[in-house]
C-alpha cells in the first residue's frame, strides 16, 4: 500500500553544523546521514564550503567536505565525467549525477539526498540489488540463434542509428527512482531504466530474440505500469528518453495485436 | 524475511502475458469518448432548461438516446478499466481485490442503471 509518511526510524532530524570558515565565497551544503550501525534516525548535516578552493562540481564539494571536514560522510563516485554513474542522488530535489552537476546550477543551500524510494546503506548510498536484478532479468545482451558469422555480426548504418539514445545509459537509476510508478510498484514494475535497455536489445538488428523479449515484457506490471509520468525523461542527467522507449515497446506490444 | 536471490525477487512469478489487450482498449475507448462526449454534452445542453415532456421527447430521439447509450456504455467501460489500473497503483493485497471488484459493479451498476433508463424513455 502506498505511503504517506516516513516510518518512525526514517524520520529525518537536524544533525551536526560545521564551522563556518572565513572567506566570501562560501556555500552551506546540507547532506542527509545515516549510519545504520548506531541505530539513530536519519539527521541532515550542515556543511560550509569555500567555494575558492573548491572545484565546480557537486562531487568535488562532496569530496572536500570528505577530505577536509568530516571523513565519516559515505558516497559512491568513480569517473567523475557523467560516464560511470557512480555518483547519482538526489540534489536540489532533482536526481541527477553529482559529478556533472555545478554547485552554480543550485540556487541557496545545496541540499543533498540519497535517491528517493530507495533502501539507504549508508548516508548517499542507495541499495541498488534489485534494480540490478530487473535489469539482468530483460537479458541485456545479444540473443541470437542462427551460426555466428565468419567475422561479425553486421549492421546498417541506420540500424545502428536506432542505438543512439539508448545505448549511452550508464544506469545511474536516477530515472527509475523518479518515477511514481517505481516508487510504488517497484517490486513487480521494471522501471524505466531497465525498459529502455530491453528497448535498446529489442531495436537491435542483430538481435533475434525480439519475440522472446516482448513475450516476456507483456505484463500488467513489468511494463504497463507506466503512465507516461516523464519524470525519467524530466531528470535523466544523460539527456535520454526512458518514456519514448517505453512508448516505443507500446507500440510494437499493440502492433502484434491490432 | 525470505531468503531469496536478487533475480528470483526480481523476475517473480513471471510475466502474466496480458495488458496489451487492456492498453490498446483504453487508447480506442479515449479517442471515442473524445468524439462522443463533445456529442453527447451537446445533446444534453440543447435539452437543458426544457419542462419534463420535452425532456423525454428529446431523449426518445433514436440520435440523442443511441449517442446518450454509447456514451454511458464506453466511459463506464473507460472508468473501470482506468479505476482498476489506479487501484492496483496504489493498493495491495485484499483491499486491492476488494476495491476492484467494487470499481467493477459500481460501473456495471451505472451502465445498467443508464441504460434501462434510456430504454424506457426511449422504447
Amino acid at each position: 500500500m502506498v505511503q504517506f509518511t516516513l516510518p518512525k526510524n526514517s524520520k529525518i532530524r537536524t544533525g551536526k553544523t560545521w564551522p563556518r570558515p572565513a572567506g566570501s565565497n562560501v556555500r552551506k551544503v546540507q547532506i542527509y546521514r545515516w549510519d545504520p550501525d548506531t541505530g539513530e534516525n536519519p539527521r541532515v548535516d550542515s556543511y560550509f564550503v569555500d567555494m575558492d578552493s573548491c572545484g565546480p562540481m557537486v562531487l568535488d564539494a562532496l569530496i572536500k567536505i570528505k577530505n577536509e571536514i568530516d571523513p565519516t560522510l559515505t558516497f559512491r563516485r568513480s569517473c567523475r565525467e557523467g560516464i560511470c554513474g557512480s555518483c547519482a542522488m538526489n540534489i536540489d530535489g532533482i536526481n541527477t549525477l553529482a559529478c556533472i552537476y555545478g554547485m552554480d546550477e543550485v540556487k541557496g543551500d545545496v541540499k543533498i539526498y540519497p535517491l528517493p524510494h530507495m533502501p539507504v546503506v549508508k548516508d548517499l548510498i542507495p541499495d541498488l540489488t534489485h534494480f540490478y536484478a530487473q535489469h539482468a532479468s530483460i537479458m541485456p545482451w545479444l540473443e541470437t540463434k542462427t551460426n555466428r558469422p565468419a567475422k561479425e555480426w553486421r549492421q546498417s548504418i541506420e540500424d545502428r542509428k536506432k542505438l543512439d539514445g539508448l545505448y549511452e545509459c550508464v544506469m545511474c537509476a536516477s530515472c527509475s527512482t523518479a518515477c511514481p510508478s517505481y516508487w510504488w510498484n517497484s517490486d513487480r514494475y521494471l522501471g524505466p531504466a531497465a525498459l529502455l535497455h530491453a528497448y535498446r536489445w529489442i531495436i537491435d538488428s542483430r538481435d533475434e530474440a525480439t519475440p522472446e523479449r516482448l513475450d516476456q515484457l507483456e505484463d500488467p506490471f513489468k511494463l504497463y505500469r507506466c503512465h507516461t509520468i516523464m519524470n525519467c525523461t524530466k531528470t535523466c542527467p544523460k539527456g535520454l528518453n526512458p518514456a519514448k522507449a517505453i512508448a516505443e515497446i507500446k507500440k510494437m506490444m499493440v502492433e502484434r495485436v491490432v | 524475511m525470505r531468503y531469496l536471490t536478487d533475480r528470483k525477487r526480481a523476475v517473480g512469478k513471471g510475466s502474466a502475458h496480458a495488458g496489451t489487450e487492456h492498453h490498446w482498449y483504453m487508447q480506442a475507448s479515449g479517442v471515442g469518448l473524445a468524439v462522443l462526449v463533445p456529442i453527447a454534452v451537446i445533446a444534453f445542453g440543447r435539452a437543458f432548461g426544457g419542462g419534463h415532456e420535452a425532456v423525454l421527447a428529446f431523449f426518445a430521439r433514436p440520435f440523442v438516446a443511441i449517442v446518450s447509450g454509447l456514451t454511458l456504455f464506453v466511459a463506464m467501460r473507460h472508468f473501470a478499466r482506468g479505476a482498476t489500473m489506479m487501484i492496483e497503483d496504489y493498493a495491495r493485497g485484499t483491499t486491492r481485490k476488494g476495491l476492484i471488484i467494487a470499481a467493477l459493479s459500481l460501473s456495471y451498476a451505472v451502465t445498467a442503471t443508464g441504460l434501462f433508463a434510456l430504454a424506457r424513455i426511449a422504447l
